[in-house]
């Protein structure tokens, strides 16, 4: 029990000096205040006690420049606290814009994860040293949390939404991931552990495992799940071109059935691209109607972050044809008949 | 034939024991039992509450118990998962909502308000009831769904674990925290009113001694605040019943917004729980120092500026739930301002203090103990106050130890002081002083045992709510475990020794301690049924020892 004891934890990423430090400073204003009142209190107990039954002290009502000292002071200290914790939390939650891209899936009570490249591991998360990560994160129930504390970071992870979370790790080694909001029955067990190796391993490693890439499985389910009968990406399309819509402004025209104002543009992140699978009446692309069918129930957590990676890699001309063994609904079959596209 | 006895013998053997005392006082004046169920006196409905406010601490503790030894060993070995997590959500909501929130406003609240200000009885004695019977309601309804099997969705309900996949009695225990809240709602109404109708003539506001502000500012946030949980515990029991989508993504609804609705609340209720500590805190220094207190209008204005921030820093609970950043920032700044009028009451106490003839009797003591452990808890708040560490710290022990070294450092050893300083004017007896010291020395010392190590353990990142963990962090939880039986001792004592008092204690004189607000001078030990002779009249501030050399010492 002693030998695994320590009293520090693990300093793993960028961003674990910056928190201990301002940690330390914390520490060593609030220890000197409190053994300050401690001394204060004890000091004036014994300095005052009663000496004599009979003895009533003189009153004292207050002292504005002892007032004020002891309001600013604190004030002082605190925008110290409040500033310095800004600055590391902005480094904390701000990615750099060329960090490698993870996902990761909770559901009670584990963490799935994905490699860009196709690998899958569960409650294991290998990342190689030195370069920055991004994780970007849901759940398929409840909500849960990411929680690495040798990196001093965490993020929650809740249903319906994406959220996400940055590290670079700085030391190799085997780290604790632990989900860190509470999940029911086996929370204590969603735990699993960060590898964090050096480039040659890594690379080693992603050759071993390589299923086919995010991307590729992406691919399958974009004419699996029939994006592919409408969303053409020709002059026919029923539907807007794909290619190249990642991170544009789209304008709008409609949300959740309500007309707004013209000109009104969306972000097209991975959240809108999953609202627009999920919810596609919640905004609607301007100059096309909302006939696009909710896959709500369809896709599971995982298949979506799929679907996205390869809307996210779509370039200019690359939406794969329509191709025999994807019949086009019925819905559609009746306007436009079956014709090869592409 | 109508006058069938209800008494039982105990209630004979207390009516004797009350007896004694020669005069005619609150306690012995009728002994029938339904003369306490039925009771208008906010003196015997204090003590109603007093007993079962007791009876739910002591559940709550050995619920804690409980937790404490599963978490001996890094293996799950004494209670299963569910159990544990039914455990520590039992814990959480006994201790809360039946116990802290309603610990000093309706003992101590409901005893002293009326005669802290030198009224009759609070201004609606019936609804005063009333709340009582409803606390009990909700205590019963609450017990129930432990009965049933129990809830296992944490203290704080979050959805849409709550809402939709946990198995367990949520509905149940909700209906109990509404009713629940609904006396406190009524409580805290009761308390408003009395505070601005009856105090007697000359008790201006700034007469008014502060225990009473105290108690006017948590009467104030449990009146604001308490609606709020009441109507969110209902939409989670809509969603959970009917599958309106309110909170869970599956139905359309956000899970988040749960978590604003419920702190909104929850934020607050921490204040509900410690602004009557400070206010016994300003009490129990100033009588025992013999000196006016320090700042006194700073320290009332203090305790409505913590009320009123408390409402406006919830959000500093889900600075990892992926809110915007720069609403991080703002939460995060408002935060640190709950931390300067804190600051001030310390600094005015200590300088009550300075100057002062100070004696260290029993709840003195236990102040002792609130002082040091309020100010560790309110340091460890800056922590997680400040964005760049609340990451790291947020939902691991390092929270755990926080909370209860404000929550229990500051509101329950507040409360302990506040009834060994008023239990010769409750009882009219003494209880005895060795003991009571010795309660105090055994729970500070044991309270630090059991949560400092905790801090340690959050900073290695430990998270809450587990019932395994790594090995590396058994030695501290050991430790923890160690203190907690000590103290568990330190709790025990009292239990003890003080209904010890109450039957064979050595009668109190109606100043044992030399207080100077009107319960004190102008009541006897206990207090006549309708608690003054005749109505008081005050004509200086309060804690006016000075130029009184002759009637302190005559006691
Ligand atoms: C029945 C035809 C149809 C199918 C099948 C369909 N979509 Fe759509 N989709 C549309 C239409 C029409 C729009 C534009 C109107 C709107 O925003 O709802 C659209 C909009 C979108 C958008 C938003 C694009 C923008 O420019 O704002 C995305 C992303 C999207 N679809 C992805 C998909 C994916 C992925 C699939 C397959 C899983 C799919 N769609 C299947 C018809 C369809
Ligand atoms: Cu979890």
């Amino acid at each position: 029990m002693f030998e695994e004891f320590k009293w520090l934890p693990e300093q793993a990423s960028t961003v674990a000096p910056e928190v201990d430090m301002l940690m330390l400073f914390i520490v060593v204003v609030t220890v000197v205040i409190t053994a300050v009142v401690a001394a204060l209190t004890l000091g004036f107990a014994i300095a005052f006690r009663r000496k004599s039954e009979s003895y009533i002290p003189a009153p004292w009502f207050g002292n504005i420049p002892l007032e004020i000292s002891w309001t600013l002071i604190p004030v002082g200290i605190c925008l110290v606290m409040f500033s310095w914790g800004v600055k590391v939390y902005s480094n904390i939650v701000i990615p750099p814009a060329d960090a490698m891209e993870i996902y990761a899936v909770g559901r009670q009570w584990m963490w799935k994860i994905q490699h860009p490249e196709g690998q899958r591991e569960i409650n294991a998360l290998h990342v190689p040293i030195g370069r920055p990560v991004k994780v970007t994160l849901t759940s398929e129930d409840v909500i849960h949390c990411f929680s690495i504390p040798a990196f001093r970071i965490k993020q929650d992870v809740v249903p319906g939404r994406y959220s996400s979370l940055w590290f670079q790790a700085t030391k190799a080694g085997t780290y604790q991931l632990f989900c860190s909001e509470y999940c029911g029955t086996e929370h204590s067990r969603m735990i699993g552990k960060v590898i964090v190796m050096e480039e040659a391993d890594y690379q080693k490693w992603l050759s071993e495992g390589a299923e086919s890439g995010q991307a590729l499985q992406g691919r399958k389910l974009y004419t699996k799940l029939q994006c592919v009968t409408c969303h053409t990406g020709n002059a026919e399309a029923k539907a807007p071109n794909l290619e190249g819509i990642y991170r544009k402004h789209i304008p709008i025209s409609h949300i959740d059935g309500v007309k707004i104002k013209d000109g009104t543009k969306v972000f097209a992140d991975d959240s809108y691209i999953r609202e627009s699978i999920l919810y596609p009446n919640a905004k609607v692309a301007a100059g096309w109607e909302s006939i696009m069918p909710t896959y709500q129930g369809l896709v599971t957590e995982e298949e979506l972050l799929q679907v996205i990676a390869y809307i996210k890699s779509l370039n200019q001309g690359q939406t794969p044809p329509r191709t025999e063994e994807t019949p086009t609904p019925a819905t559609i079959q009746n306007k436009s008949p079956n014709k090869e596209v592409n | 034939m109508a006058s069938v006895s209800l008494e039982s013998e105990t209630f004979k053997k207390f009516a004797d024991v009350a007896g004694r005392d020669n005069d005619v006082n609150y306690l012995n004046h009728d002994h029938s039992i339904t003369s306490w169920l039925f009771t208008l006196d906010h003196k015997r409905i204090g003590l109603l509450y007093l007993v079962t406010i007791t009876l739910m601490f002591l559940l709550g503790g050995a619920l804690a118990g409980a937790i404490r030894l599963e978490l001996l060993t890094p293996k799950g070995d004494f209670l299963t998962a569910d159990t544990y997590n039914k455990a520590f959500t039992a814990h959480g909501i006994i201790m809360l909502f039946f116990f802290l929130i309603p610990s000093i406003p309706a003992v101590l609240g409901n005893f002293l308000v009326p005669l802290m200000i030198g009224a009759k009885d609070v201004a609606f004695p019936r609804l005063n009831l009333f709340s009582y019977y409803l606390y009990f309601a909700g205590s019963v309804i609450a017990l129930t769904a432990l009965l049933l099997g129990g809830v296992d969705t944490g203290w704080t309900f979050y959805t849409p674990f709550s809402s939709t996949y946990s198995n367990s009695y949520v509905i149940v225990m909700a209906v109990g925290l509404f009713v629940v809240g609904f006396s406190s709602i009524l409580t805290g109404l009761n308390f408003i009113i009395t505070v601005h109708r009856m105090r007697c003539p000359g008790l201006t506001w700034f007469r008014l001694p502060l225990f009473i502000w105290g108690i006017y500012a948590t009467s104030v946030v449990q009146l604001l605040g308490t609606p709020v949980i009441a109507v969110t515990l209902g939409l989670l029991g809509v969603e959970r019943t009917l599958g309106v989508g309110i909170f869970d993504p599956r139905l359309g609804g956000d899970p988040i917004l749960f978590q604003h609705l419920f702190w909104f609340y929850s934020h607050p209720a921490v204040y509900i729980m410690i602004l009557p500590s400070l206010g016994v805190a300003s009490e129990v220094i100033a009588t025992f120092s013999r000196k006016n207190v320090f700042g006194y209008h700073i320290i009332a204005f203090s305790s409505i500026a913590i009320a009123v921030f408390g409402f406006i820093v919830w959000a500093h609970h889900m600075f990892t739930t992926g809110m915007s950043p720069y609403a991080a920032m703002v939460f995060s700044l408002l935060t640190f301002s709950v931390a300067i009028p804190s600051g001030i009451k310390v600094f005015s106490w200590l300088a009550t203090m300075y100057g002062g003839s100070i004696s260290f009797d029993t709840p003195m003591i236990y102040i002792f103990g609130f002082l040091g452990l309020f100010t560790i808890g309110g340091m460890t708040g800056l922590f997680l106050s400040t964005l760049g560490t609340d990451i790291h710290l947020h939902d691991t022990y390092f929270i755990v130890a926080h909370f209860h070294y404000i929550m229990v450092g500051g509101a329950v050893l507040g409360y302990m002081a506040g009834l060994h300083y008023w239990w010769p004017k409750i009882t009219g007896r003494l209880y005895s002083e060795f003991w009571g010291k010795l309660s105090a020395g055994i729970t500070f010392i044991g309270f630090n045992f059991t949560f400092f190590p905790q801090f340690i353990l959050g900073y290695l990142g430990m998270p809450r709510r587990y019932y395994e963990y790594p090995d590396e962090f058994q030695v501290l939880n050991v430790f923890s475990s160690a203190g907690a039986t000590i103290l568990a001792i330190g709790y025990l004592m009292p239990l003890v020794y003080m209904p010890y008092s109450f039957f064979f204690g050595e009668k109190a004189n109606s100043n044992p301690y030399g207080g100077s607000t009107l319960e004190w001078t102008n009541t006897t030990s206990p207090p006549s049924p309708h608690n003054f002779e005749k109505t008081p009249v005050v004509t200086e501030e309060p804690y006016h020892y000075h130029g009184k050399e002759a009637a302190v010492v005559s006691h």
